[in-house]
């Protein structure tokens, strides 16, 4: 693994040019005065209760199982030429994405052209059979993505951005994004001041007005509900953050009813039609006479109403077939053949288990790659080759041989770093970073995104559930 | 509004409203106890406040005797209670919590703080050292708690649902503390001509037992403003039931209520407003004496039911309608 790419120092001695300002104001701040700012961070994020759950854990008291996840005090920044070329690339991707969608529901070019098989589509579990042949509201499948992008080093010093996973079903994390600036604001004013940072501000803005955009045709103005598993899901907060933004009504799945083909909500003055439902729950949960019959959380016979037409669900559902690990590989190809243009963002370069031929050399080489379960998600089911055990990655050879279908393979990137206020003062820590792209009319995002930071020195698994923190992202102005 | 949201602001109304009372007569008992009175005396307060709650039984079952130490940790801090202050705490907050969206930011915090440092106060001992400041401190959050609402949310349905909660769970628990109180006196009051002419020692037992129920309420103070006279316990009774500007009278509380209620009415709520509008009549032209003689008991336990239903009807008409 070659020594990663620090978004801070471009040597020992040096500070890349658009950290120069911040790096020069943080020299200055005393410990003390950092570390009372992370306290003042952390009762803030209490009272506020920016916490998410823990399923089965408990607190001291066995009540709680409410947790904080940690905010780091240093920014991410990057610097506006970068951001502009990641924001045209990122609209690329998605509007290809949703293009393949809407293919493999319908015609299915891209199978008839040899470009993706036909029984990587079919065989996938995300694929939907129920989906074939409806249309939906601008022919548009995943209103909100979040596309997680990590930097790594190349020979030269310099550093490369690479997609790692598109998350097209129902990604989380914009609500961080969101508290994390309004914390930085009121922690520090005076860097503010100092820096032009773009503004994040304006994001529920813009995702209201993509769910109004993707409503049915015939509603003149829409009603909107976000649609939660509830309060006990780790997400909850978010879920009440973004309706409380927007000022629409979050709901339940008990609170949502079918009658004659349409969706109403149960409200204090009788029953209440809905148009768009921006659900944060998986496909599965969203039906019991579709789906899962014993899922409570979803609502019965929505599915019929959404096939006639008469509410949009957000995302629609059937996007997991996109964003697998094992249709990953073909995205640059999907951009190539729908939209005719190279792709400006990178994929991590995959090998396919499935083939004999990749298999093989991956076997050959566990202790250098990472591995990753196809339908895995939340950093579950991964090896990663050169932080892992022997006995770990014998056992995970077993696992490998009896399903090889069943995993992907990409040589281990080591994440770029970024310095990060840990109990031992500051030093580096791998981060990623996951920009929200919504998809209505048209295709728009807030400079920067949520960044994910691994707490743990030498660590790269992000995510939170797995002790990752998260990071102000700073998109600056030119 | 979701009848869902409805019905969670509801509740945490309701369980602020209820922590608050617990406090107030857990301090007035306290209080109490601090006067030269007799250990049976005591004894009988403590119980007095497990029977209001409904609670004697449960009570019995996991403690044994009563004393002032075990009642007060079974009412503040007992998680198996789902009357005690902390039951009462967590459940307003989870409720707040449920609906955080609807409720002002402000609100909210009120609400998580309450709870965050409820859950600290009892962990470091605050409540053991203190109770009387733990009291006034639950009080006091209680009063933010309304406060914060009336200043800072808009006067839509949402607000209207968490003052009717307030209100129908402070009718309810005035009526039981009345009931309760009236009860220690006699078994069954029915003015001033059934007590003893007594000796100076129930004349003075009596007016600490009746500044007792009036300092629960808050009402001390207005008692004396209101009536300027010694403290006789029709008059008490009067102002705690009939009074309609004394804040925590039944009177008050039905009329905010009814207030409440039109503003939110629906297609199938005639019947429940109705009620309402009944019990607040009622109250409007009844007089202490015909509640005297009827027996104060069997006025309040009908008191009581009547607020029941009007609970049960709001749930019906308003928070879990039944289909569509």
């Amino acid at each position: 693994m070659r020594p990663s790419f620090d978004e801070m120092q471009a040597t020992q001695d040096t500070v890349r040019e658009h950290y120069r300002s911040y790096q020069r104001w943080l020299s200055q701040q005393p410990p003390d005065v950092m570390r009372s700012r992370r306290e003042e961070a952390e009762v803030i994020f209490r009272r506020v209760g920016i916490t998410f759950a823990v399923y089965g854990a408990k607190d001291e008291d066995g009540s709680g199982t409410e947790r904080l996840i940690p905010f780091d005090l240093i920014p991410r920044v990057i610097p506006a030429h970068e951001w502009h070329e990641m924001e045209r690339g990122l609209r690329q991707r998605v509007t290809a994405l949703n293009r393949f969608i809407h293919d493999v529901y319908h015609d299915q070019e891209i199978i008839k052209a040899g470009i993706v098989p036909a029984d990587q589509i079919f065989k996938n579990a995300q694929f939907r059979p129920e989906m074939m042949g409806v249309d939906v509201p601008a022919g548009v499948y995943s209103h909100i993505a979040g596309i997680d992008i990590v930097r790594a080093a190349n020979p030269d010093g310099s550093g490369t951005y690479y997609v790692l996973e598109d998350n097209l079903r129902v990604p989380s994390g914009v609500s961080y994004m969101l508290e994390n600036r309004k914390m930085m604001m009121r922690l520090f004013p005076d860097l503010f001041s100092e820096h032009r940072v773009a503004p994040v501000a304006h994001y529920p803005d813009l995702l209201l007005e993509t769910l109004r955009a993707v409503a049915p045709a015939a509603v003149n103005d829409p009603t909107v509900v976000l649609l939660t598993p509830g309060m006990y899901n780790s997400a909850y907060f978010e879920h009440a953050f973004l309706a409380q933004q927007m000022g629409v009504e979050l709901v339940e799945g008990q609170d949502l009813f079918v009658r004659d083909n349409f969706v109403y909500m149960r409200t204090t003055q009788g029953p209440k039609r809905v148009d768009v439902i921006y659900r944060r729950l998986d496909d599965d949960f969203l039906d019991p006479l579709a789906f899962r019959p014993d899922s409570t959380l979803g609502c019965a016979g929505l599915l019929s109403v959404y096939r006639a037409g008469n509410v949009t669900l957000s995302n629609a559902i059937g996007t997991g077939v996109a964003d697998d690990k094992s249709i990953y590989p073909y995205v640059p190809k999907m951009i190539e053949f729908y939209l005719g243009e190279r792709p400006i963002l990178k994929n991590v370069p995959t090998y396919q288990c499935r083939d004999a031929d990749d298999l093989h050399y991956v076997l050959d080489h566990l202790g250098e790659l990472v591995v990753k379960e196809v339908h895995g998600a939340g950093g579950y089911g991964m090896l990663v080759g050169p932080a892992s055990t022997k006995q770990e990655i014998a056992d995970f050879r077993k696992a490998l041989e009896a399903n090889p279908g069943g995993y992907i393979a990409q040589p281990t990137l080591s994440l770029s770093t970024c310095p990060t206020f840990v109990e031992s003062g500051i030093a580096p820590r791998h981060i990623d970073l996951r920009p929200f792209v919504l998809s209505g009319k048209t295709v728009q995002m807030v400079p920067g995104g949520l960044t994910r930071v691994a707490l743990k020195e030498g660590s790269l698994v992000v995510n939170s559930s797995q002790g990752g923190g998260t990071k102000d992202t700073w998109v600056l102005e030119a | 509004m979701l009848s869902r949201t409805a019905d969670h602001l509801f509740w945490m109304a309701r369980y602020m409203e209820r922590a608050e009372n617990t406090a107030r007569m857990l301090d007035v008992n306290y209080q109490t106890a601090l006067l030269p009175q007799s250990a049976d005396a005591a004894e009988k307060g403590w119980k007095g406040l497990l029977s209001i709650s409904e609670l004697t039984g449960d009570f019995a079952k996991r403690y044994g005797s009563v004393s002032a130490r075990t009642v007060m940790d079974y009412m503040v801090s007992d998680a198996n209670n789902p009357s005690s202050i902390r039951s009462c705490l967590m459940a307003a907050r989870e409720n707040a919590r449920a609906v955080r969206g609807t409720l002002t930011t402000e609100v909210w915090e009120t609400q998580n703080q309450t709870w965050l440092e409820f859950q600290r106060m009892v962990a470091t001992g605050a409540f053991q050292r203190d109770p009387g400041a733990a009291f006034e401190w639950v009080k006091f959050r209680s009063h933010l708690s309304r406060g914060v609402t009336v200043g800072t949310m808009l006067q839509d349905e949402a607000f209207h649902f968490l003052r009717i909660g307030s209100f129908l769970e402070r009718a309810d628990n005035t009526a039981r503390l009345l009931d309760v109180k009236f009860h220690a006196v006699d078994s069954e009051y029915h003015g001033t001509q059934s007590q003893s002419q007594g000796n100076g020692k129930d004349v003075e037992y009596d007016f600490y037992h009746w500044s007792a129920i009036l300092r629960s309420v808050s009402g001390f103070e207005v008692y004396r403003k209101a009536y300027r006279n010694v403290i006789r316990p029709e008059k008490v009774a009067e102002l705690l039931i009939l009074r309609p500007d004394m804040p925590r009278s039944l009177a008050a509380c039905v009329n905010e209520v009814v207030a409440n209620l039109r503003m939110v009415a629906n297609e199938q709520s005639s019947e429940t407003l109705r009620r309402a509008g009944r019990l607040r009549a009622d109250l409007q032209y009844g007089r202490i004496d015909e509640i005297l003689a009827t027996g104060l008991h069997a006025y309040l336990t009908q008191f009581l039911d009547r607020v029941g239903t009007l609970g049960l009807g709001i749930s019906r008409d308003f928070l879990v309608p039944v289909e569509g």
